[in-house]
This record gives C-alpha cells, structure tokens and sequence, in this order.
C-alpha cells in the first residue's frame, strides 16, 4: 500500500510560493531561494511531526489566497502573505519554522555564510581565551557577598 | 515478586543520583526506579546536520513537544512559564546549559533579612562541605576569587572568556558592574574519565562528547560500581504505606507495561518539583486522602521557577555564537536586596555567547527583525553570528497559589494522572524583572549592540521547578523536616527541588544535590535511630 504524502499537491505549490516569498534567491550571495528544488524535498522528506500544523498553515493560506499563490499578483500576494502573518498562531509559525531550519542547513547557504558544511560532533570549534586583564578591575573589587547573621 | 529492599530511590536524575552514589558505602540494598532509560550520545543532536532542527522535536526541553515515551505531559496552560524538564538516566542533567552556580549563604536567611517568605532550617556553612564534595563529583570548572560570593575552589579551571565573554566583559567594566567567569560542570581538562570539552557549543540539548556532567556520566558509573541497583523503564504510580502509616514500597509499571510492587524500608523521593508533588498527590489512600506527606497542605504549593528576562542584541564584531559552551559569565551586581530598586531580593545575570544559524533565523524572524523578501540575505549576514545576550534570573518568592495539582483528565501513558500547573508571575518578580530588562539593556548598550529584543518572560523557561514540598521545623508549615525526612511518614524522604524553602536567584542544580548529599549524610548518621 502505498504511503499518503505528507503535503497535496497544491499544498506543495503553495509551500513553493511561500517559502520563495520568506526568502528569495540572491545572485548577490549566490545562494539559492527556499523554493529550491533540494530544500524543498527536505522540508517534505523531514517534516514529521510537523506535518499537522504545516498542513493546517497551508490550508489557512489557501483560504486567505482563495487561488493559489503563485496565481496572484504580487501586491496580493505580500498582502495575503501579511495577513497570513498575523492570523496564522502557532501553526504559521511553525511552517515559516521548518522553512528556516531546512534553508539554513543547506550545503550552498552555509557556504556562502562562511560556516563549514558538519555537524558540531566530533570535531568541535576552537574558542580563544580572550582577555583575562579584563577581570583585573573586578578582582580588585572588595567583597560584595551579604553576611548572614 | 520483587524481593524488598532497605533504600529504595525514585528517579535517577541531579539528585537521585547524588543520594545513591552517598548512601552506597552504606552497603545497604539500594535500588532506584527511573521512568526513563540509558542515553545513547551517539544519538545526541550535536552528531547530526539537523541538529538545531531537533531542539524543536525530539530534543525539544518540553516533555509536552518532545513526548518520548519516558516523558509524562504536563497541563501548564495556565502559566505564562511552561516547564522545561527531561527523563531519563541523569534527568535534567541531561539537558541543562551546566551553569552552575550556589545559593549564596543570604538566600538561606531571607525572613531575616528581608522580612519576606522564610528562612531555610539549615544554612550556607552547612551545605558548604556538600557543595564541594559535588563539585567534585560533577566536576567543576570555575575560577576563585569571586568576590561576589564566599571562597570556593572549582578543581578545574573555567572556560575561555571567548570572543563573546570578552565583548560582554568590556561592558560590564563600562558601567563598574560585576562579572565573573561562570562555574560550569563543562570540563576544560580530562577529568575523571571525561575528556575535555573541545567546543561543541550544542551543549543544552545532551553533550555527544561527555565533557558536560550529566549525572549519567559522573556519579551513576561511581554508584553502580559501589552495588547501587538502578531499574530502567519503571514508572512509579504510588508509592504505598502499611498499617503503621510507614511506606511499605511502590507501585510502578516495568519497561514492558506490566504492574509490579517494590517493597522497601525506605523510600527517598528524587523527582522534582513537579513530579514529586505529581507522585504525593497520587499516592492518596484512605490513610492519607489528601496525598501522602500532606498533612500540611502544602504538598504542591509554592512552587516557585526562576521568571528569566532575556535580553539580547547584534554587535559588529563576530561573537563566539554556536561555537562555545552558551553560557560563559555572571553577575551578581544585582543580587543582594537594595529596597530604593523597588523589590526585595535580586538577579543575577546570565551571559550568552550567542546562537547557531537556524535558531537566529527562526528567533530573529519571529521577532521581526529579519525580513522576508530581498533583504533577508543581508539583514541574517548582519545578525547571524554577532548576538550577545543575558538573562536577568530572577528570585521567585514563594506563593501558596502558585501550585501543582493532579489535572482531572489528563494521563500519562500508563493512565496515571498528569500534573497541573497554576502560577502567575509575583509582583515583586514583574519589578525585579523589569529592573533587570533595563539593566540588560545598558549592557548591551555599551557594548554597541542595536536591534534589542526582549523576551520577558522567556516561554519555556521553566527549568528550576523548586518548592512544592518544602523543608522545615514546624510540621504545619513544611512537607519535610531540617533533614529531608517528611513530618508525617519517618520512612519517607525527599531530596530534589521540591524542598527549596526559597528559589534565590541562580541557577539550583548545585544546590540541589548539594542539598541531596548532605540528606544522605544525615541518614547515615541517624542509621540506629532514623525513624524516631
């Protein structure tokens, strides 16, 4: 039997649109936009047990748009995109959410942001010591602890 | 049927597993039930690309987000804080920042020198050889000298101040503020068997490498080296009592579902604020109709969270962000009572290093402050990788109307009730914490920072569940005495949060099992005579 997708088509579309609208490509950062063929197959493929409140913010979507998105000129669509926003609680938030966390783990944005393309685990980072003169004036300071009778 | 045991201890979390691993010499039979099981780092967020993902899913501090089968839900819709927690082997020790600071010796006196709550039936001087002992045990990196607080000796030395405690430590010179390297339980030398820490910086959400104590890694391996029997996968229902009105043992469900009884001749409860109250309260009987140990009424009552105001902002310099420990300063410039602020009692403040790629893209966009549309690529560059950030955490004093009550509906998988919370935010927390937004708002600005947010509260930020089955002297006003043993049953003790007499104002996990430690200790002295 075969296993129902997580999104409809049209849901899928309007994901497309809206994610595109959250963030477009950039030639400048050469990075693509969350509508890229590659984020959205991880948004899709990783949804899980976001997959209720996504389908709800999209079906919301939809009714705000009446058609979808893609269809609407662009003037309605930041408008419906707004309102969206604004009326759309936990469930819009967690659909412009999984918008993010997939965008922002791609190999080509954390390239073009300067971040290595691994998980924190095993290598870790390197962080210096600073400054530790900086301290010198609060050492000086005398004991500010509040005896106890 | 289980063969009875002398000690029998429910949760293996901070303090559950203090009190093991200190009764052990005992050579007494001791077993703890925990609800949940071993953690697998391996497993652990920080090993995977979708790790900030996870924070938001199976790794989320809320057990009602999270829902893994060792958590139980918890009804907190009516508080404006939700309770952040996790189960397991190591409990919140598990998933906790490793800031580690001690009640300072005040916290313990407030009756007396502020005229408000009460004050605590031990003190500082007491607690202090526990606090080192736990130190120790967990493994702490600090540095001496704080001349905030009475002299301590951390055994490894603290954390870099990094790029970010730097920035941050500028400032705070600035305004002629406090500030100290923080006690961590993250290690900056191999210590104990643990290697040190080499900057993983996802460290709230379980430590892949080891280098942050969860008690899991310190003192469960020393406790069951010592003959110390942990059981995994056991949901204690209730704990039951005989004819004598003594605890006879407890009910649980094993890790296939199946009803078992434990006998015991002693019981030591170990977990937390809430689900200690949970498991009182369940433990009804004729005997004790109103929840067991609950003579007092107050079973539930003053539970008390730490309300945390954060503030952060973006500078232009790089910040340490993801690439650290999140936590590297304190200050207690605010701590101590100074009544022309408004409020009795004080803050202190917690500094962030900042945050990975996903969390800023999500917590600035929700904040608007990162746009959608062309400029969002510019505006992330801006932001990503330049927060600093602190929290004011704030005293809570304790409220009989701030409670946890068995939920009449709600039911964990195993069909036994769920807690309810009911809290608001005191008015003398909602000054302290508005002091502390403006104070944190100086910091920032003297470290050149723009785009300030506030998050007053922070929503889940319910961590510290302390005061719902407080200690003291006089039966009619307390749940357990001076030494953690509850008034009403002389087999029965306590040894978590739950017995915090007041919050102050920093973070309790070393007072906790510091408090854990010094409870077996009194039990170990009392041996011949510890149910007199």
């Amino acid at each position: 039997m075969l296993t129902k997708p997580a999104l409809t088509p049209a849901q899928r579309d309007d994901l497309r649109s809206f994610a595109a609208m959250i963030i477009p490509d950039s030639a400048e950062y050469k990075v693509p936009g969350a509508d890229d063929p590659k984020i959205q197959a991880d948004i899709v493929a990783t949804l899980g047990r976001d997959t209720e409140p996504v389908r709800e913010a999209l079906d919301h979507l939809a009714r705000l748009a009446g058609q979808p998105l893609a269809g609407l000129d662009p003037a309605r669509r930041e408008t419906v995109a707004k309102e969206f926003r604004n009326s759309g609680g936990a469930a819009a938030a967690t659909l412009i959410r999984v918008v993010l966390q997939c965008y922002y783990r791609d190999d080509r944005v954390l390239r073009s942001l300067g971040l290595e393309l691994r998980p924190p685990f095993p290598e870790g980072y390197t962080l210096e010591q600073g400054d530790w003169s900086l301290l010198d004036p609060v050492k000086a300071r005398p004991a500010m602890w509040r005896r106890v009778p | 049927m289980n063969e009875a045991v002398d000690v029998l201890i429910i949760g293996a979390g901070a303090s559950g597993a203090a009190v093991a691993w200190s009764l052990a010499e005992t050579k007494m039979h001791i077993l703890c039930l925990d609800q949940g099981g071993w953690m697998n780092p391996a497993a652990y967020p920080s090993t995977g690309r979708d790790w900030e993902a996870r924070f938001f899913g199976d790794y989320s501090p809320s057990p009602n987000i999270r829902a893994r089968p060792e958590d139980y839900p918890i009804n907190d819709d009516n508080s404006p804080i939700k309770v952040v927690n996790f189960n397991g082997v190591g409990g919140s020790t598990v998933m906790y920042t490793a800031h580690f600071p001690r009640l300072h010796p005040s916290d313990f006196k407030v009756k007396t020198l502020d005229g408000v709550a009460d004050d605590w039936p031990i003190d500082y001087d007491t607690l202090a050889p526990f606090f080192a002992e736990n130190d120790r045990m967990m493994g702490v990196s600090g540095l001496s000298g704080d001349p905030a607080f009475p002299p301590t000796e951390p055994p490894m030395p603290p954390l870099p101040l990094g790029r970010s405690g730097a920035a941050l430590g500028k400032a705070m010179n600035k305004l002629g503020w406090h500030w100290w390297p923080s006690d961590t339980t993250v290690a900056t030398t191999d210590y104990e068997g643990r290697a040190r820490c080499i900057n993983l910086g996802h460290c709230t959400p379980a430590c892949a490498q080891g280098a942050k104590a969860s008690t899991d890694i310190t003192y469960w391996p020393a406790a069951l080296r010592a003959g110390v029997e942990l059981r995994t996968h056991c949901r204690v229902r209730e704990i039951t009592t005989n004819e004598h009105g003594m605890a006879s043992g407890v009910v649980y469900y094993d890790k296939d579902g199946v009803e078992q009884f434990q006998g015991a001749e002693v019981v030591i409860i170990a977990c937390n604020g809430i689900g200690t109250p949970r498991l009182l309260l369940n433990s009804a009987s004729g005997r004790f109709p109103n929840g067991l140990a609950n003579s007092s009424g107050l079973v539930g009552k003053n539970l008390m969270f730490h309300p945390y105001a954060q503030v952060y902002g973006f500078v232009e310099e790089v910040t340490d962000s993801n690439r650290a420990p999140p936590i590297c300063l304190w200050s207690k410039e605010f701590y101590e009572t100074d009544l022309s602020r408004g409020f009795v009692r004080g803050y202190a403040f917690q500094f962030g290093r900042g945050a990975g790629p996903v969390m800023e893209a999500v917590m600035s966009e929700a904040k608007g402050i990162l746009p959608w549309g062309a400029a969002h690529h510019a505006v992330f560059r801006r932001l990503n990788g330049h927060r600093l950030q602190l929290s004011a955490i704030c005293e809570d004093l304790p409220e009989e109307h701030n409670r946890v009550t068995l939920d009449p509906h709600l039911k964990d998988i195993h069909g036994i009730p769920a807690p309810k919370v009911d809290y608001t935010i005191g008015e003398n927390s909602a000054k302290m914490m508005e002091h502390g937004v403006a104070r944190a708002k100086e910091v920032l600005a003297a470290a050149g920072a723009t785009d300030i947010c506030v998050n007053c509260p922070i929503l889940y930020g319910g961590w510290h569940l302390l005061g719902t089955a407080r200690m003291g002297t006089d039966p009619e006003r307390s749940v357990v005495n001076e030494w953690g043993r509850s008034h009403d049953v002389k087999n029965l003790f306590i040894v978590d949060g739950s017995v915090f007499v007041t919050s102050g104002g920093v973070n309790p996990t070393s007072t906790i099992q510091a408090i854990a430690l010094y409870i077996a200790d009194q039990m170990k002295s009392r041996l011949a005579n510890l149910f007199d």
